[in-house]
């Protein structure tokens, strides 16, 4: 795996565009006045589960919103490998999955056809994907269902499947583990594990410290937009979190 | 992922979801019926009509038809923030804009082809005595108007005041096309046909298209980027 972005002859990112580190450098992202993210520095490689912690409204969706090139930062960079999203561009993106507090699913149509839809628009046409998509989801008997007919947890498992199939770098995880059942987040912390494992970044925004805990790697606390933290997660994330939070 | 591809996937994608309801399609189709069926009680009087009001009429009905229907198609990507995951693909952003436009683009289409008769019916006007300068004016005329209205539904999604934002933002721009439309279409009605003056009007509308589909085209991609 390379280190850094490949470029095309014209200085783009080629289509085998791929990076192993990610870089966010002194990022400040502002609506108006007020200060979503606050002068935020992170690195992350390959392997990584970072654990974004933090009560609401800290900045944690905007900093994935950052990462996913949907939010571009007021100031500061995030670099891909050495490459920005501008420099990026389309290579880039298709390297980067996304599991949001929205699902990004279309509830009208079933989940074979959500699964089909997003693997074409990634250059991606095999059905058998689709197939292993949907067991890895534990819909292997619902994919002609409507997605509108399924419960939260199935439309969780799916929206996880939809954003893992096209094999991304960066994982983005916004509450992943929300509506599931205690046998569903067991399943979805082992694929995160084995995605990881497999060379991935994971970003995991979670409340859920339990679940978190054991699971990531890495522990990053915000609050008011900054960043009051950066350590190798260890056993008793609760405590940890609760003691970042109480002395910032 | 080539350009046409992706905005043909798009297309396939919302027709997929249409088909599933007709929710778009009948809701925007009733509510220009209900428009022409009220404005015929008060420009028909005793069977016959103002000679330039089918025309106005026509217009009228597509561009707030339109504005209906746009809204809701992109209601439907807000609901799972699924425009979100379109922008997110590796696929050129500008295919996107333009697979929405073509899905606007065919839903009013198939929209005018019943509303057409409706109004030649209900107002007497000769509509049909030049069809293919009437497809030319509804064609170019349907292109600028969605258009425009695709990229500001598009920049609209997130905007709580969506709804009220869209048609203050969109009809002082289309305005140009909606005059074009229905002053190509009244030399239409005139008799013998005025084709000379129809036919200026939809150069006009050509050129419209050009500058309006371009711009869109190149925009598109900054302002989706908060």
């Amino acid at each position: 795996m390379p280190s850094d972005a490949r470029s095309g002859a014209d200085g783009r990112p080629s289509a085998s565009f791929d990076f192993d580190h990610i870089d966010i450098s002194d990022v400040s992202r502002h609506f108006g006045r007020r200060k979503a993210v606050a002068r935020v520095s992170l690195s992350l490689r390959a392997g990584d589960i970072l654990g974004l912690l933090g009560p609401n409204g800290a900045g944690k969706s905007t900093l994935l919103g950052m990462l996913a090139t949907l939010v571009a930062p007021t100031s500061g960079a995030i670099t891909y490998g050495g490459a920005t999203a501008a420099i990026g561009g389309a290579p880039l993106r298709g390297r980067i999955g996304v599991l949001a507090h929205e699902l990004h699913l279309y509830p009208e149509l079933t989940a074979r056809q959500n699964l089909a839809f997003f693997a074409r628009l990634h250059g991606l046409s095999d059905e058998e994907l689709v197939t292993r998509a949907l067991e890895s989801a534990g819909l292997g008997d619902r994919g002609d269902d409507q997605v509108s007919s399924f419960s939260r947890g199935m439309r969780q498992r799916l929206a996880l499947e939809r954003a893992l199939l096209h094999r991304p770098r960066l994982v983005l995880l916004d509450e992943p583990f929300t509506g599931l059942d205690d046998n569903a987040v067991r399943i979805v912390a082992e694929r995160i594990t084995l995605i990881a494992a497999q060379g991935a970044m994971v970003v995991l925004a979670t409340h859920d410290l339990d679940v978190a805990d054991g699971l990531i790697t890495r522990m990053a606390v915000v609050r008011g937009g900054r960043l009051l933290s950066d350590n190798v997660a260890s056993a008793g994330v609760r405590q940890q979190y609760r003691a970042w939070v109480e002395s910032a | 992922m080539k350009f046409l591809s992706v905005a043909l996937l798009v297309l396939k994608k919302d027709f997929a979801i249409e088909m599933r309801s007709y929710e778009i399609f009948s809701t925007t189709l009733f509510f220009a019926v209900a428009c022409v069926a009220i404005f015929s009680f008060a420009f028909v009087k005793e069977g016959q009509a103002e000679v330039d009001a089918a025309a106005g009429i026509l217009w009228i009905a597509i561009a707030f038809a339109g504005t209906l229907a746009l809204g809701r198609t992109f209601e439907r990507e807000r609901y799972g923030e699924t425009l979100k995951a379109l922008l997110l693909a590796p696929a050129p952003r500008p295919a996107i804009y333009l697979g929405k436009l073509l899905g606007i683009i065919t839903l009013l289409f198939v929209m005018e082809i019943l509303l057409v008769p409706m109004v030649a019916f209900l107002f007497n006007a000769a509509f049909f005595s030049r069809p293919e300068l009437l497809i030319a004016l509804l064609g170019l005329g349907t292109i600028g108007y969605a258009a425009v209205g695709t990229l500001f539904a598009a920049m609209l999604v997130r905007a709580r005041t969506r709804d009220v934002m869209l048609p203050i933002l969109l009809y002082p721009i289309t305005i140009p096309v909606i005059i074009a439309g229905v002053r190509g279409t009244s030399a239409l009605l005139t008799s013998p046909v005025d084709e000379a003056v129809a036919m200026l009007w939809i150069g006009m509308l050509a050129f419209f298209d050009v500058v309006f589909v371009t711009l869109s085209l190149w925009t598109f991609e900054p302002l989706m980027t908060e």
